[in-house]
């Protein structure tokens, strides 16, 4: 049995046919093709499907994709803007945050979230934060740093890649994802 | 578009020309900067393409039926009715996959679905195809096994009685051996009771490691394709694609010409996907008779049974000093639980005593390693291969020691630095920068403020380690190379690395790419890396034993330096200079002794091509075979072309009220011979530290006993197994060494697990100096500290008393 339901996803209305129970991740992953969610755990333990309602961080993985009608829904294929990545992405490439990457979606989602309420979050506020995201590569060092590195972007409007650069002393390759012109060191 | 049209652009990526004397004088380029990964951005955007993320047309979802019982044997399986669900295509059961496997030549112990006998709860059983999961899944409850029980051994020195012995758990592999057995090794260097008798101070010890498991965040997947010109194609979340694809074909009788095995991006590994998996063999198969796409997923509880984790070991220690601190005796004796099925264990059996000899001197040293099989999931390689074990107990045996010297530890350690040179087992060390990790975390913790002077509850412990960088001989023996590379230079500048290493998120494309860079002087960016695709690549042997840096990585450096001197000698040509002027760096050819002189990288390529034809070449590595190793039974195992060093100091605060381990700060030097890229390195040197940290304080992988739950899993999720979470991990502080060691690509040594090593032991001889309590079995949970206080309270009451 297939439901006909009209969702909004990363600014775009789309109409799905899902079975009645499918959850939001199963929905967004296997209907909509939306992969960047992943599933880690389908029970809600590993904050690897974490995608953005309204803003606010939840695990779409124990999520009946109806609590999701009329939100919007943002996932991590929706934070870059356009071509150029958002300063949270442009940090995890630039500080090494992402090692198998499995789990980084749903990370950027919990970060996203903390930051569009505080910017200057403290090391505790962005660990309480990404508590409901398990990594198993990082240790998490590097993904606190990273999330810092944006916050300071996002505060200052300088390019994650500055910050790093003043951070380590060293000179740090443009952004791939830029156009050449602007991409000169 | 013309090549020319393409100069000025490149221009603007290419290091401005400036820069390019400072280039001249010397050093690297590419080699020790901090640069981005390859593919962060993938990952960062959410496009990686993993397994499960692949969906191909007309695809069937496959289900494993798993054994409900610890030991039994099938009476009968019944699929009928599951067949003749609507939805479902296909039921398979062990019958129709009868050729064992193992990773190990020598112990093939398993079958991809049971054949006659169930070995633990969550072997696989029989396996259906149907149109959806939920389909899949409501077949597995059709399908009836009647099994007839066997009595079951959760505890290894249950399974070496000999009534265990008459229903042992396989059949014996040799007439009158014992089928729970799969492997004892018994080797002795120097007369170790001769020096131990020699002795001022002989510590003994019982240690216990519990069992911990991978827990990568994604979990195993597998799709497999039959292709119209009858090729077999699998996708899977591998760590050993070679091994794989060998093992596919061979257990379905396929020419392994006629299979392509494809490792898409993989989530997460640590050593748990490092052989082939039931699924993998049942997609195959399932393919080739349905002719329709196949994938599995586990679920999580089934990565939980897939296991393949740290053996349990019980270990007994005894460690012999002279006064003047020098280790004269170290005598070992260790119980191996395996599990069901051999896996990696005749390895792992070695490896526990092994793996030990350095970076200390010992005068002599003898071990005795069991490896046993018991009615559990599967143990095998994580992370720290075999020796994460002994090193526990050995680290706290040597503080035990130390302490009956009178020498404070870290001093104890300097003292028996074993520098280069032969270790007592004969493994050939060319360098060594252990002193220099010692040193570091001394200095960076604190040591010499703190240690032994905190307040009660608070304590320092240290801890050394030592690990190999690569296996020098393969799984199955060939003397053909062990890593291979291909590399592609195109006239637009563009440099294509094709190569045979599982990248896991350790950075091993990354790692090649910066090689291609540093070699050819082009920018990261015009950099491609194509890897892990049995059609597309030389063969590799896999992400396992920390050997792609220094084994694929010097193939990648024969293959770039064989295209880059011709690029170099045609340059060289066009300006009437000896070759040896021309270097390629930051996007340019240029004359080191005269940097006006200077062309862009697409041009040299241009020249190059013009001269040679198109531009080429293949590089291979195979490890030394002189002079690496002694010449006794299993004096290969455990040999490598270069060996890491780690130290760490941990730092830890001891709640004597709940039992709970506060572990505050961990400081870790690692001599990774030289970083290729340090911040690849420090989240190796964070990430080993972190997962150690865990095994200590955390998690367990362990069974529950009793009659109707006995051989279960006792806690088959990410929550209740007790992986850390942001708020559970110490402060990581990665210190990195360099030695520069001669066998490894400029130097570079592995830093993916040794520096695991040294956290369970730093952290045990913390909780000592905390509260003056040795606990020497793991992990650390509050109820296990919490007793050890009420214990050594209730001791030092009745001492009173009395």
């Amino acid at each position: 049995m297939k439901d006909v339901l009209t969702l909004r996803v990363n600014g775009d209305q789309v109409e799905v046919g899902v079975p009645t129970h499918y959850t939001l991740l199963e929905t967004l992953r296997y209907v909509l093709g939306l992969t960047g969610s992943k599933q880690g755990c389908d029970k809600g333990d590993c904050g690897a499907c974490t995608v953005l309602l309204d803003g606010e961080a939840h695990l779409s993985c124990i999520m009946p994709v109806y609590e999701a009608l009329g939100r919007e829904i943002t996932t991590v294929e929706g934070l870059a803007d356009g071509p150029y990545p958002h300063p949270l992405q442009d940090a995890f490439d630039l500080t090494g945050a992402a090692q198998c990457g499995f789990c980084t979606p749903g990370i950027l989602c919990s970060a996203h979230g903390l930051l569009a309420e505080n910017r200057s979050p403290s090391r505790l506020e962005i660990q309480q934060a990404l508590s409901g995201n398990l990594c198993r590569c990082t240790g998490y060092t590097k993904i606190f740093e990273a999330v810092e590195v944006a916050a300071e972007s996002l505060r200052s409007g300088k390019d994650p890649r500055d910050i790093v650069a003043e951070r380590y002393e060293v000179a740090l390759p443009a952004r791939s994802m830029q156009p050449l012109e602007e991409s000169h060191a | 578009m013309r090549s020319e049209d393409l100069l000025p652009l490149q221009e603007r990526t290419a290091d401005r020309p400036e820069t390019l004397s400072k280039i001249a004088a010397g050093g690297f380029r590419m080699i020790g900067g901090r640069n981005r990964g390859v593919g962060g951005f993938q990952k960062s955007t959410g496009k990686e393409i993993y397994t499960d993320d692949i969906v191909l047309p007309g695809m069937l979802h496959g289900k494993i039926l798993r054994s409900t019982e610890p030991h039994a044997r099938i009476q009968s399986i019944d699929t009928s009715a599951a067949l003749a669900l609507e939805g479902v295509h296909d039921v398979i059961t062990g019958r129709d996959m009868p050729t064992a496997y193992g990773i190990i030549p020598w112990t093939p112990d398993e079958h991809a679905l049971a054949v006659e006998k169930v070995r633990f709860v969550g072997d696989a059983v029989a396996c259906v195809a149907a149109v959806d999961e939920d389909t899949a899944n409501a077949a597995l409850d059709l399908i009836d096994v009647e099994y007839e029980t066997l009595p079951y051994y959760l505890d290894p020195e249950e399974a070496l009685t000999p009534e265990a012995a008459e229903t042992p758990i396989h059949a014996p592999r040799k007439p009158g051996g014992n089928g729970n057995i799969l492997k004892r090794v018994q080797l002795e260097f120097g007369p170790v009771d001769e020096k131990m008798s020699e002795a001022d101070v002989v510590v003994e010890g019982e240690y216990y490691f519990h069992g911990t498991t991978h827990a990568p965040i994604e979990p195993h997947c597998a799709i497999a394709r039959l292709n119209q010109d009858g090729l077999l194609e699998l996708w899977s979340a591998t760590q050993v694609p070679h091994y794989l694809h060998r093992e596919i074909a061979r257990v379905l009788g396929l020419d392994v010409a006629k299979v392509r095995v494809v490792q898409p991006a993989v989530g997460g590994a640590f050593g748990g996907k490092s052989e082939p998996f039931d699924l993998e063999f049942c997609v195959a198969l399932l393919a080739l008779r349905t002719g329709r796409p196949v994938k599995i997923l586990y679920t999580r509880e089934e990565v939980f049974y897939s296991h393949r984790g740290r053996h349990p070991m019980k270990m007994k220690y005894r460690v012999g000093a002279s006064e003047d601190g020098r280790i004269l005796a170290v005598d070992a004796e260790t119980i191996l639980d395996g599990g069901a099925y051999a896996s990696f264990g005749l390895v792992t059996t070695y490896y526990s005593g092994q793996l030990l000899t350095a970076p200390y001197e010992m005068e002599s040293y003898r071990f005795d390693s069991t490896r046993v099989y018991t009615n559990k999931a599967p143990c095998g390689p994580k992370r720290g291969h075999g020796s994460v074990q002994p090193r526990f107990a050995f680290e706290i045996s040597l503080d035990k020691v130390a302490e009956r010297l009178r020498m404070d530890p870290i001093e104890f350690r300097r003292g028996v630095f074993m520098g280069t040179g032969r270790t007592v087992n004969e493994f050939r060390v060319q360098s060594n920068g252990f002193l220099e990790c010692l040193e570091a975390v001394e200095k960076a913790s604190g040591w010499k403020e703190k240690y032994g002077k905190m307040p009660y509850g608070g304590g320092l412990g240290v801890a050394g380690s030592c690990y190999i960088s690569g296996t020098n001989y393969p799984i199955y023996p060939n003397p053909m190379p062990q890593a291979a590379v291909q590399v592609q230079v195109e006239r637009s500048g563009r440099v294509t690395v094709l190569h045979g290493a599982s990248e896991i998120g350790q950075g091993s494309d990354s790692t090649m790419a910066y090689i291609a860079c540093e070699e050819l002087g082009v920018p990261l960016d015009y950099v491609r890396v194509f890897s892990a695709d049995t059609d597309l690549v030389p063969v590799d042997l896999g992400a396992y034993s920390s050997r792609e840096t220094v084994m694929v990585g010097n193939a990648c450096l024969m293959a770039c330096r064989r295209v880059g001197d011709l690029v170099r000698g045609s340059v060289a040509a066009e300006w009437e200079v000896e070759p040896s002027r021309v270097r390629l760096a930051g996007g340019w050819a240029f004359d080191v002794k005269d940097t006006e002189r200077r062309m862009l990288i697409a041009a040299a390529f241009q020249l190059a091509e013009a001269e040679h034809g198109t531009l080429g070449a293949v590089g291979h590595y195979n490890t030394p075979k002189e002079g690496v190793h002694g010449d006794y039974r299993g004096a290969t195992i455990g040999a490598s072309p270069a060996y890491s060093f780690t130290a760490h100091v941990a730092e830890v605060e001891v709640d004597p009220d709940t039992g709970f381990v506060d572990v505050r700060t961990i400081w870790v030097a690692h001599d990774c011979g030289r970083a290729l890229n340090p911040v690849l390195v420090e989240g190796q040197i964070e990430g080993s530290a972190y997962m150690g940290h865990a095994e200590a304080v955390l998690e367990a992988q362990e069974y529950m006993v009793g009659e109707h739950e006995g051989g279960l899993h006792n806690a088959p999720s990410l929550l209740d197994y007790r992986i850390p979470t942001s708020m559970d991990c110490p402060e990581f502080v990665p210190l990195i060494v360099e030695s520069n060691d001669p066998e490894g690509p400029y130097g570079a040594k592995e830093a993916g697990e040794g520096p695991l090593h040294p956290s369970l032991p730093a952290i045990a001889n913390a909780i000592y100096d905390a509260i003056g309590i040795r606990i020497d079995s793991l992990p650390f949970t509050p109820p296990r500290v919490w007793q050890a206080i009420q214990d050594a309270e209730a001791v030092k009451q009745a001492e009173e008393v009395a």
